[in-house]
C-alpha cells in the first residue's frame, strides 16, 4: 500500500478509499517522550492542513494535521492507554487515526520514503 | 505536526553560546534557545534524565545564570534595602534563598545569597540576570562594589548519589550541609561548592573558572552514577519538588506571600520591615494574600501547562504557572494562582484544556519529598 509523507511530518498510508495517519519517526525523536495523544471523534471532518489531532510529550503539546481532506471512521484507542506506542512504534502500532479520502488527488501533493528522507537529512 | 503550542520567544538579541556549548552537542545534547543562550533542553530523553537524578546522580550546566559578587562596608545592610531575607544574620559560609523586590513588593527575581567571609556572592535567573545587575547597580550605595563574574561557570550536580561523586573530587564537600557552601581548590582552580539545588535532591552546585568547566565535567561523567541532564528535566524535577521558575510561577505582579514564599521573610525582618513593599507584604503575611500559589494534581493523563485558566463551576478564579507530566509522580502536575478561599489542599478546580474542563485537586508541595541532607551523620 502506498505511503506518504508530509513536510510537517504526518504519515499516511492509502488502501482504496480509506488511509491511516500518523507521525514519523523523525518527529517522535524530536517530540521525545510521549505522555498523551487526542485523536480525532470518529465522523469528524478534517481539511488538508487543518488540526486534526495532538500530541503531548514531556515538554510540550504539538498540532498534528490532516495531511489530505476526509472524514475519521476511526481513532486510535489503545493511545489513550498506551501514548508511549507513538515512541516506541510510530509508524506501525503507533498509528493515530483512520479517515475516508474526500480527493485523491490531493495525494500528489505529498513526498514519498525517498522524497520525505531527503527532505529530513536537509533539516 | 508543529511544535506551534510551545510557548516559544522570538530571540531579541543574538543567542549566545556557554562555555560547555560544544561538549554538551558531543554528550548528544539537543539544544535549544532559553534565555538568549543555546542550551541542552535533553541528551537521551526527558523522562530518563528525571528519573536518572531522582536515583542517581545528574549534571546540570547552568552556566546561563548570573553569578554576581558584591563586597564594601556595609553590604549586608544595602542588600536588605532590596530583599527580604535576614542578610546580617547570615553567617560566613550560608547561604539564603531571597528575592529581589520592586517599590511595590513584586518579585523582580528570585536569587541565592552566600555569605563568602569577605563578599557576598548572588546567584540570579539567567533570564533577568542583566535587569538585576542594572537594579542593582541603580539600588545600590556607590561604596558596594558589583562585580559580575562572567569567567566562572556554574554546573549543578544533583540526586542521592552526588555527594559520592563529588566527594572523589573534593572530598571536603561531603561534609557540608544543606544550604552551606564553601571555597576550595580542584586541579589548581578556586573553585566554589553549595550544597543546594534545584530538583528537590540532595546535591551541590560549582562553580568553577570557565577554562575548567569541560574538564571537570567530563571527570564526573566518567563515573558510574553521573550523567548529563538537560533542562527538560530540570524543569520537570522543580516542578515535582514545588518550586516556582522566575518568569512563570513568579513575576513582578505577585508578592512573595502570594507567591507561597513567606519563609523568605526573616523573622527580624517581619518585625522591623524596611524592605521595599513592606506594608503590602508585612499586609498579607498577617492578613492573608487574596490569592496563593498551590499546587494541583491533574485527574487523568491529559497534562496542564502554563496559562490554562482555572475555574469554580463557571466562575474563572485563577490561572496555570506551570504544568506537565511528572515522571516520578506517573501523572500530570502544575502549579498556579487561586484565591484564598480556594488554596487549601483537597480544594477542587477545573483546568481548561482545549476547550475541555479537566478536574484537578489542590495539593501541598511539594509533590516528591524534598530529600535534602540538613544534618551530617543525621
Amino acid at each position: 500500500m502506498p505511503r506518504y509523507y508530509t513536510e510537517e511530518h504526518e504519515w499516511i498510508e492509502v488502501d482504496g478509499d480509506v488511509a491511516t495517519v500518523g507521525i514519523t519517526d523523525f518527529a517522535q525523536e524530536q517530540l521525545g517522550d510521549i505522555v498523551f495523544v487526542e485523536v480525532p471523534d470518529t465522523g469528524a471532518e478534517l481539511s488538508q492542513g487543518g488540526d486534526a489531532a495532538v500530541v503531548e510529550s514531556v515538554k510540550a503539546a504539538s498540532d498534528v494535521y490532516a495531511p489530505v481532506d476526509g472524514t475519521v471512521t476511526e481513532g486510535n484507542g489503545q493511545l489513550e492507554e498506551d501514548p508511549a506506542l507513538v515512541n516506541s512504534d510510530p509508524e506501525g502500532e503507533g498509528w493515530f487515526f483512520r479517515m475516508t479520502l474526500s480527493d485523491k488527488s490531493q495525494l500528489d501533493g505529498l513526498m514519498n520514503a525517498t522524497a520525505y528522507k531527503v527532505f529530513c537529512d536537509a533539516l | 505536526m508543529s511544535d506551534d503550542r510551545d510557548n516559544g520567544e522570538a530571540a531579541e538579541v543574538a543567542t549566545a553560546t556557554l562555555p560547555l556549548d560544544a561538549w554538551h552537542r558531543a554528550k548528544g545534547g539537543r539544544m535549544v534557545e532559553f534565555a538568549d543562550y543555546w542550551m541542552p533542553i535533553q541528551y537521551e530523553g526527558i523522562m530518563a534524565e528525571h528519573l536518572w537524578t531522582r536515583e542517581n546522580a545528574g549534571l546540570f550546566d547552568v552556566s546561563h545564570m548570573g553569578q554576581l559578587l558584591l563586597s564594601g562596608d556595609g553590604v549586608a545592610e544595602a542588600l536588605e534595602r532590596l530583599v527580604p531575607g535576614d542578610i546580617s544574620a547570615l553567617k560566613p559560609g550560608r547561604m539564603r534563598y531571597s528575592l529581589l523586590l520592586a517599590d511595590d513588593g513584586g518579585i523582580l527575581d528570585d536569587l541565592m545569597i552566600t555569605n563568602e567571609g569577605d563578599q557576598f556572592g548572588i546567584v540570579v535567573n539567567g533570564a533577568v540576570k542583566w535587569e538585576d545587575i542594572g537594579h542593582l547597580r541603580e539600588s545600590l550605595p556607590d561604596d558596594i562594589t558589583l562585580n559580575h563574574n562572567e569567567d566562572y561557570g556554574l554546573l549543578a550536580l544533583q540526586g542521592p548519589k552526588a555527594v559520592d561523586a563529588l566527594a572523589r573530587l573534593v572530598p571536603d564537600a561531603a561534609n557540608l550541609v544543606f544550604m552551606q557552601a564553601m571555597p576550595a581548590e580542584w586541579q589548581g582552580h578556586a573553585i566554589g561548592i553549595s550544597r543546594s539545588g534545584y530538583t528537590g535532591e540532595d546535591g551541590f552546585e560549582i562553580s568553577l573558572p570557565n577554562d575548567a568547566l569541560e574538564a571537570f565535567a567530563d571527570a564526573l561523567c566518567a563515573m558510574e552514577e553521573v550523567k548529563p541532564i538537560g533542562l527538560g528535566a530540570r524543569d520537570s524535577l522543580r516542578l515535582e519538588a514545588g518550586l516556582p521558575l522566575y518568569g512563570h510561577d513568579l513575576d513582578p505582579a505577585i508578592d512573595p506571600i502570594e507567591g507561597d514564599l513567606g519563609f523568605a521573610i526573616g523573622k527580624r525582618r517581619r518585625e522591623e520591615g524596611g524592605f521595599p513593599g513592606a506594608a503590602r507584604i508585612l499586609g498579607h503575611l498577617a492578613d492573608g494574600a487574596p490569592r496563593k500559589r498551590v499546587g494541583l494534581l491533574v485527574d487523568g493523563k491529559l497534562p496542564v501547562r502554563e496559562g490554562a485558566r482555572l475555574f469554580d463551576g463557571e466562575d474563572e478564579i485563577g490561572i496555570v504557572t506551570s504544568g506537565g507530566f511528572a515522571p516520578s509522580v506517573g501523572a500530570p502536575i502544575a502549579m498556579g494562582y487561586v484565591p484564598r478561599d480556594h488554596a487549601v489542599p483537597g480544594k477542587p478546580v477545573a483546568a481548561e484544556v482545549r476547550g475541555k474542563r479537566v478536574h484537578c485537586t489542590v495539593a501541598a508541595m511539594p509533590f516528591v519529598p524534598h530529600r535534602y541532607v540538613r544534618k551530617q551523620g543525621g
